[in-house]
């Protein structure tokens, strides 16, 4: 088996100290390999965010150790981490993290701008993203005028207007009617099939998480095993 | 990020409260404005004081006085009386009233003349006419301007002094045309008054002269300036019946130096004679003190501009602490997407360079208005007699400068909130409420 893109082993992340401490993950270890659509899947507040924010490399493990294509992600320098981030990595925030006053256009196009593209290529990349999630005709709406479901999509448009190897999407189709929803789960996995892109799935929708290659189940900061009896996992189960 | 994007997105970006930039930028552009003013001030003045020092000429002329005691200054009373040190002399006006300085003898003068450097030594004789009257208009008091007969007059119709000629000839300033009945300066030109001065006895005498031209005011008074033809005359009139032996000290003698000599060359001279105990100063010199007061009333109000422009920098603190509060999340989601600390630095350094230079250039471009106009008004109006004098004038470098200072001033200010900026973990700020 070839190198996982990303390796956790025991990782766990605990926030404040003293007596107001909190263990948000309790050491989770998964690998996840190139090509792979993985689901994260629990409770409200049983530290999928936490979980998916370390494997993008947004917040640093406090134990344990994380692992890109075979590196500890703690001796990468802060170059590369950049390069990784902006290139590699397309993230969907569970809270979309739109500019409001700048144009759905100029939000879209924010990896390409840091990573330095011309102005030309990025607005052409930038359309044709917007254009695959039938948002091409609010390219210069302001991002705040938009609908709860067109936001959904112009952070989706964000996170694969770079062509990135992996992306983290946090409650992807949360905001969105059944029918939109079903449009932008089939964009995504169409790129999982077609681009060999990794997807990394956090969500509540038991439907979803089935269509994803493998489930992963957390539950209070730990990871629960195959054969615990919940509801979640037996659906998923029969799905795969 | 390119940085043409950090630019055009740190523009965007101070323009997304414009109230508040607008604050800022109005801080700014006052003490912008002042610096501008204050400067273009300083410019008018030193150029026109050069203008004048240059048009004047005399630079090979050395005027010298006995330097004033040392021991004797107002806190530690008179000095003790000493027969052998010659009598001093009150001088005329343009110095302090009652203050006295040693006069200078015959044997003084031949030690000038001795002191290398010096061509030739003459003692500056002083005349105090009594009136002039033209053609029977009346009589008016004529103040003879020291300095007249050496040096180079601002004409305003006329030619300048001849010293060499034989005939009596003055030149009349602009300020004495209409009370002594001239139309213009041009009627003035070629005409004969006569001087009135009494002499030695008591007796009033008249001398004609013939005025060669009418000069403008200046820097050094406005006194009317006699040929040296017309000195000797006055002064041969005003000492008759003199016991002999009566004039032997004179307050100031004028020396001659190479007309090519260097700076450091004059300046030699002058500390040659000053180790001999004389004063010496150059016309350069007596304008240069003029200069000096100006400089410091300027440097005054340049404090006072810069100081404003520093409580403009805690409005730019001010301005971008907020605004890095405000695009907390913005700042987390760009680096999540991978912008460098060194960029998000840059991007926030460069929205407080812009305020400063929107600031500053709207402040430059008000003042040299502004500056423009008042000083158009004064040129017109109270300074009409002093002609050339512009108060107000904008050099380019200047006013580069100072937009460059306001700008550093900006910048070093923004490096506060832009480390703010730049240091903040995307997680933490993508998480802020
Ligand atoms: N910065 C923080 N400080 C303190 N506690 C935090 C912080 N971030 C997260 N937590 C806590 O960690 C736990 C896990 O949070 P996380 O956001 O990962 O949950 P989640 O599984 O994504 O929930 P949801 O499905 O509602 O988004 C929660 O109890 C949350 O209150
Ligand atoms: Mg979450």
């Amino acid at each position: 088996m070839s190198v996982p893109v990303l390796s956790a082993q025991v990782i766990g992340k605990s926030y404040g100290s003293g007596a107001n401490r909190f263990d948000a993950l309790k050491g989770v270890s998964l690998d996840i390999q190139a090509g792979e659509s993985v689901a994260i899947v629990g409770k409200s507040g049983s530290g999928k965010s936490t979980l998916m924010h370390l494997l993008a490399l947004l917040d640093d493990p406090d134990s344990g150790v994380l692992l890109v294509e075979g590196t500890d992600a703690k001796k990468l320098k802060a170059k590369e981490l950049n390069r990784l981030r902006n290139q590699d990595f397309g993230f969907v925030f569970q809270q979309f993290f739109l500019t409001a006053n700048a144009t759905v256009l100029e939000n879209v196009v924010l990896p390409l701008t840091i990573a330095g593209v011309g102005a030309k290529e990025r607005k052409s990349r930038g359309m044709a993203a917007l254009e695959q999630l039938e948002l091409a005709d609010k390219a210069k709406n302001k991002a705040k005028n938009l609908s709860g479901g067109q936001k959904q999509r112009a952070v989706i448009a964000r996170a694969l207007v770079n062509n990135p190897k992996v992306i983290f999407a946090d409650e992807p189709t949360g905001n969105l009617d059944s029918a939109t929803g079903a449009v932008v789960e089939d964009i995504l996995f169409k790129l999982n099939k077609e681009n060999g892109i990794t997807l990394i799935i956090v969500t509540h929708d038991t439907e979803l998480a089935a269509r994803c290659d493998r489930q992963i189940f957390i539950r209070d900061g730990l990871e629960e095993t195959a054969d615990s009896p919940t509801g979640t996992h037996k659906r998923g189960g029969a799905h795969s | 990020m390119k940085f043409l994007d950090i630019v055009r997105s740190a523009i965007q970006n101070s323009f997304r409260n414009k109230l508040r930039t607008g604050l800022t930028v109005v801080a700014i552009f006052i003490g912008a404005f002042t610096l501008t003013i204050t400067s273009g001030i300083g410019t008018g003045v030193t150029a026109y004081i050069n203008g004048q020092v240059s048009a004047i000429g005399a630079a090979d002329v050395l005027t010298i006085t006995k330097a004033a005691d040392a021991t004797a200054t107002a806190s530690d009373g008179p000095a003790a009386y000493d027969p052998s040190k010659s009598t001093t002399v009150s001088l005329g006006n343009g110095s302090r009233p009652g203050s006295t300085i040693q006069a200078l003898t015959t044997a003084d003068l031949a030690k000038i003349k001795a002191t290398a450097g010096i061509l030739s030594v003459d003692p500056a004789v002083r005349v105090s006419p009594d009136y002039v009257e033209y053609a029977g208009n009346g009589k008016f008091e004529l103040t003879v301007s020291q300095t007249g007969t050496i040096t180079t007059a601002d004409l305003a119709a006329g030619a300048q002094l001849d010293n060499s000629s034989s005939s009596d000839q003055l030149l009349l300033p602009t300020t004495y045309l209409d009370n002594l009945g001239y139309a213009d300066a041009k009627a003035a030109v070629g005409t004969t008054v006569s001087i009135g001065i009494t002499d030695y006895t008591g007796t009033q005498q008249t001398v004609t002269a013939t005025v060669v031209g009418v000069q403008n005011e200046t820097l050094l008074g406005s006194g009317a300036g006699l040929n040296r033809s017309l000195v000797a005359h006055l002064h041969t009139v005003a000492t008759t019946g003199e016991p002999a032996g009566v004039s032997a000290g004179y307050a100031t003698a004028v020396a001659h130096f190479d007309v090519s000599a260097t700076k450091a060359q004059i300046t030699a001279i002058k500390d040659d004679l000053s180790a001999q105990g004389y004063s010496s100063q150059t016309v350069a010199d007596t304008i240069g003190a003029f200069e000096t007061v100006i400089n410091v009333i300027i440097g005054v109000l340049n404090a006072f501009a810069v100081i404003a422009l520093i409580a403009a920098g805690f409005g730019i603190v001010n301005t971008l602490l907020m605004s890095v509060q405000e695009r907390t999340r913005e700042i987390g989601l760009m680096k999540a997407m991978g912008m460098n600390g060194g960029r998000v630095y840059a991007l926030f350094s460069m929205e407080a360079v812009f305020i400063g230079f929107l600031g500053s250039a709207l402040g430059v471009i008000a003042a040299i208005g502004v500056g423009s106009l008042i000083s158009n008004l004064l040129a017109n109006g109270i300074f009409s007699a002093l002609p050339g004098l512009q108060v107000v004038q904008f050099a380019p470098a200047s006013i580069a400068i100072i937009v460059g200072v306001v700008m550093l001033i900006a910048f070093l200010a923004g490096t506060l909130p832009a480390r703010a900026a730049a240091r903040q973990n995307p997680i933490d700020a993508l998480r802020y409420e």
